[in-house]
C-alpha cells in the first residue's frame, strides 16, 4: 500500500492535479511529512493538504477485519502449525511451530539448535499422515552447517518404515531447497526473490540458520551507527513473508556474553541485592544476541541452554504459555526430550541463558 | 498569528508581504476586487484568503464581538470536573492494575503501555479490546474495539482463549445472568466479542500513518467503538525510518490527531510501545523506545517490567494520579491479579 500511485487512487481531479505536479507519485510521498510541509511542497492551503492527506490515507489504509473473520479463516485454513513430535513442547505450543508467525531459536554454539533445525525441516516434507506438512522447506544456511547425511540419519532412525521404503528417502530429500547466502547483501536479494519462490514451489517451512551470523560478518564493514539498520530490512520482511504464505518461519541466533549481571533495569527500579555467584561457578551467564529490538520482533523464543548437568529447551517467549523448560539429549534420530512434563522457569531466567562451558562441547 | 503565519499557500503569503499587507488588520480591511488585482489572482482566490484572514483576526481578539463567540470550543474548569467525574474507565482484568490506574483505562486519553519483549503488552491489549465490550449490565462500557497490529503479535486463538475467559468470570460474579433476555445471552459468547473487535493489519509506517488518518472517518462510519489499540506504535518506525528529525516531526503529528480523536469520539487511544536502551549516567538503563519527545504525546504511561518472579506495572507518569506500581498476572484466562498478591482480591468486574 505503501507504493501506491496516487496516480491510480482516481483523486478529484484538482488534488491528482497538485500532486503530480509536485512529484508527489505515492502513498509514501504524501503520507511523508508532516501537514505543515505537505503545505508547502504544494503551495496550497490547509483545507487542500488536508483533504489531500484525508482521500490518499484512506485508500493507502489496508482493509480492516474482524477478530471473528481472522478466527474462521484460521479455522477454516488449519492452524498450519509444524508439530517438532516433541511431546511436551508440541503441547505447550499448542499444537507446534505457529504458521504466520517468527520463532526463533537461540542458544550456544555446539548445543543443539542445527538439530532442531534439521529435523523441523525433515517433518515439514513429510505427509501430513505423519504429522508433517507436505511441502518443500526452503533452508537458508549461513553458517554451512547444514548437513543431508545427518538429516537422513534423522529421518532413518525416526521414521524407519517411511525411509526404508525405495526412493522415499530421495523424495523428501528433494523437497529441501538449500540456500547458503555469503553476505547480507546477498541474503537480501534472496529474500526480495522469496515471495515468488514461496508460492510457486508449495513451500511450507522457511529456516534461517543462522540470523546472527549475517550480522557479524555485517558489523566489521559498518559504522557503528548504522549496525542496526540492515537487519531492520530483512527482519521486517521476513515476518511478512511469514504472515503472506501463513508458513512457519524459524529463525536461529548466538548467544553473546552478558555485559552486566544485573541485566538492564529502568530508572526506577531498585538495585537488587547481589546475588553470590559462587554456587554455580561452572556456569557463565549469556544472553541472546541481536539485542532488544530484535527480541520485540520474534513471536516465540525457544532458548538451548545447559546447567545442572543437563540440556534443556526454554519457551522464553509465547503469547500462548507461561514459561516452562524441557530438558532433552541428542541422539541419532536428533532430539529426544526426557521429560514431557515442563519445569516452570522462574521469571528472572527466563530472558538469560546458562551454559555450563566446556562440558556441553565436550559431550 | 501573523500573515507569515496564515493556513495560505506559499507564494500568497510571499505576495501579500510583497503588496504591503504586513498585519491581519490590514488585510482584514482589504475587499476582495482590490486584494485580488494586488495580488493578481482571481476574485474567488482573494475571497477565499480574506476568509482565512478574518478569522484569524478574530482569533487574536481585535474585534472579537464577544467571549465566548471568540473562544470556539473553549470549556470553564468547572464545567471540566463534572465531565471527568463522569468519565468511563475500561477495566484491565487485575483489580491492582486498575487501582494504581484510578479505575482503569481512561477514555478521552491516550495511554501507553511499554515493557521488555515477553512481558504480557499484547496480551494486555487483546484484554483491553475483550474487556471494553462487557455490556453495561455487568459494569463495563458494551463498546467496540479497533486494534491495529503492526508486529503481527496479534493470535486470533488467544483472542477466543481470553474472551472465553472474560465469560466464565461473568458468569461467576453474575450468577443469575442466565435469567436475562436472550439478547443479553447472545452476547456472552466468545464469537460476539471476537466480532466487535476490528483489527487492522499495518506492514509500513506509511500504513500506519494512513489508518490513523482514516480513522475519524472510520469511526464517524462505526459507532460505539470506546478503545483504539496500537500495537505497537514502535516497529514500523523503528525498522524502516531512517531520518530521525523527520520520524519525529511525523510522529507528533500522529501523537495529536490521536489525542483530538479520542476526546472527540470518547474513546480510549492506547499505545503498547517496545524498550530500548539508553546510556545515563555512566551505565545503561531501559527506556521505552521512540525518545523522549515521543513521551510527551502520552497522557499516561504504564511500565510493564519483571520485578522478582512476577510481573508489575509502573505508573510512570500521569496528570492525576500518583506515581504507583502493582503486581499482576498472565493466565490462561488473561490479565489477571497474581495470585499471592498482598491486595484484598476483589472483583474483576
Amino acid at each position: 500500500m505503501a507504493n501506491k500511485l496516487v496516480s491510480e487512487m482516481r483523486l478529484p481531479p484538482h488534488l491528482a492535479h497538485i500532486l503530480a505536479a509536485r512529484r508527489l507519485t505515492t502513498a509514501k510521498d504524501v503520507l511523508s511529512l508532516p501537514e505543515v510541509e505537505l503545505m508547502g511542497v504544494l503551495d496550497a492551503g490547509i483545507h487542500t493538504a488536508r483533504a489531500a492527506v484525508a482521500h490518499v490515507s484512506e485508500i493507502a489504509c489496508p482493509p480492516y477485519q474482524t477478530a471473528l473473520a481472522l478466527l474462521e479463516a484460521f479455522r477454516a485454513r488449519g492452524d498450519g502449525r509444524l508439530a517438532t513430535t516433541l511431546r511436551g513442547l508440541d503441547e505447550a505450543l499448542h499444537g507446534g511451530i505457529p504458521a504466520g508467525k517468527l520463532t526463533e531459536v537461540v542458544g550456544p554454539s555446539g548445543i543443539g539448535k542445527t538439530q532442531f533445525c534439521l529435523k523441523l525441516a525433515l517433518l515439514a516434507t513429510l505427509p501430513e499422515c505423519y504429522g508433517g506438512l507436505n511441502g518443500r522447506v526452503l533452508y537458508i544456511d549461513t553458517e554451512s552447517k547444514f548437513s543431508s547425511r545427518r538429516m537422513i540419519e534423522i529421518g532413518e532412525k525416526s521414521f524407519p518404515q517411511i525411509f526404508r521404503q525405495e526412493g522415499l528417502a530421495q523424495k523428501m530429500a528433494g523437497r529441501i531447497l538449500v540456500l547458503r547466502p555469503t553476505s547480507l547483501s546477498e541474503f537480501t536479494k534472496s529474500l526480495e526473490q522469496m515471495k515468488v519462490t514461496l508460492l510457486q514451489h508449495d513451500v511450507k517451512l522457511l529456516v534461517v540458520d543462522s540470523m546472527a551470523a549475517l550480522m557479524s560478518s555485517e558489523i566489521e564493514k559498518s559504522a557503528t551507527g548504522l549496525r542496526q539498520h540492515p537487519l531492520r530490512w530483512a527482519l521486517s520482511f521476513l515476518k511478512s513473508i511469514a504472515e503472506f504464505s501463513q508458513i512457519p518461519v524459524v529463525v536461529t541466533n548466538q548467544v553473546r556474553s552478558q555485559s552486566n549481571d544485573d541485566g538492564y533495569r529502568y530508572s526506577f527500579e531498585v538495585e537488587k541485592k547481589y546475588d553470590s555467584n559462587n554456587a554455580e561457578g561452572f556456569e557463565s551467564h549469556l544472553v541472546a544476541a541481536l539485542g532488544i529490538q530484535w527480541a520485540h520482533a520474534v513471536t516465540i523464543r525457544l532458548v538451548f541452554e545447559a546447567h545442572s548437568g543437563h540440556r534443556y529447551i526454554k519457551v522464553a517467549k509465547s503469547p500462548m504459555t507461561p514459561a516452562v523448560a524441557f530438558p532433552f539429549t541428542v541422539e541419532s534420530s536428533g532430539i529426544i526430550l526426557l521429560s514431557d512434563e515442563g519445569i516452570d522457569v522462574p521469571s528472572p531466567e527466563i530472558t538469560s541463558i546458562r551454559c555450563q562451558g566446556e562440558n556441553v562441547l565436550a559431550q | 498569528m501573523e500573515i507569515a503565519d496564515l493556513p495560505i499557500a506559499t507564494s500568497h503569503r510571499a505576495n501579500l508581504l510583497a503588496a504591503g499587507y504586513s498585519s491581519l488588520a490590514a488585510l482584514s480591511a482589504a475587499s476582495p476586487p482590490r486584494l485580488a488585482r494586488d495580488l493578481s489572482i482571481e476574485v474567488h482566490e482573494a475571497e477565499e484568503i480574506l476568509k482565512v484572514a478574518v478569522g484569524a483576526n478574530k482569533s487574536k481578539g481585535a474585534d472579537g464581538p464577544s467571549t465566548s463567540s471568540v473562544l470556539k470550543g473553549v470549556q470553564n474548569a468547572w464545567d471540566m470536573l463534572s465531565d471527568e467525574q463522569s468519565r468511563r474507565h475500561i477495566n484491565t482484568g487485575s483489580a491492582d492494575l486498575n487501582n494504581i490506574l484510578g479505575g482503569g483505562i481512561h477514555c478521552k486519553e491516550v495511554t501507553e503501555i511499554g515493557g521488555v519483549p515477553g512481558v504480557g503488552k499484547t496480551q494486555l491489549g487483546i484484554q483491553l479490546a475483550i474487556n471494553v465490550q462487557i455490556p453495561v449490565e455487568y459494569g463495563g462500557l458494551g463498546g467496540k474495539a479497533v486494534y491495529i497490529d503492526t508486529e503481527g503479535s496479534f493470535m486470533v486463538e488467544r483472542v477466543y482463549q481470553i474472551a472465553e475467559g472474560c465469560i466464565s468470570d461473568i458468569l461467576e460474579y453474575f450468577p443469575h445472568c442466565h435469567d436475562k433476555a436472550p439478547a443479553g445471552q447472545e452476547k456472552l459468547k466468545p464469537e460476539s466479542f471476537l466480532a466487535d473487535i476490528y483489527y487492522f493489519r499495518i506492514c509500513s509506517y506509511t500504513e500506519q500513518i494512513a489508518v490513523i488518518n482514516y480513522l475519524e472517518k472510520f469511526l464517524g462510519e462505526h459507532k460505539d467503538v470506546r478503545i483504539v489499540i496500537i500495537d505497537s506504535v514502535t516497529f514500523h518506525f523503528r525498522q524502516d525510518f531512517d531520518d530521525m528529525a523527520l520520524r519525529t516531526r511525523v510522529l507528533s503529528g500522529l501523537s495529536l490527531k490521536l489525542m483530538k480523536l479520542s476526546k472527540a469520539y470518547n474513546l480510549a487511544v492506547v499505545l503498547l510501545n517496545q524498550v530500548t536502551t539508553k546510556f545515563t549516567e555512566g551505565s545503561f538503563q531501559l527506556t521505552l523506545a521512540l525518545g523522549d519527545s515521543w513521551s510527551h504525546s502520552c497522557t499516561n504511561r504504564l511500565i510493564l517490567y519483571w520485578n522478582g518472579n512476577e510481573r508489575y506495572g509502573f505508573l510512570d507518569k500521569s496528570p492525576s494520579l500518583p506515581v504507583a506500581s502493582a503486581p499482576y498476572a498472565v493466565t490462561v484466562k488473561g490479565v489477571r491479579d497474581a495470585v499471592n498478591s498482598n491486595s484484598k482480591r476483589v472483583r474483576v468486574m
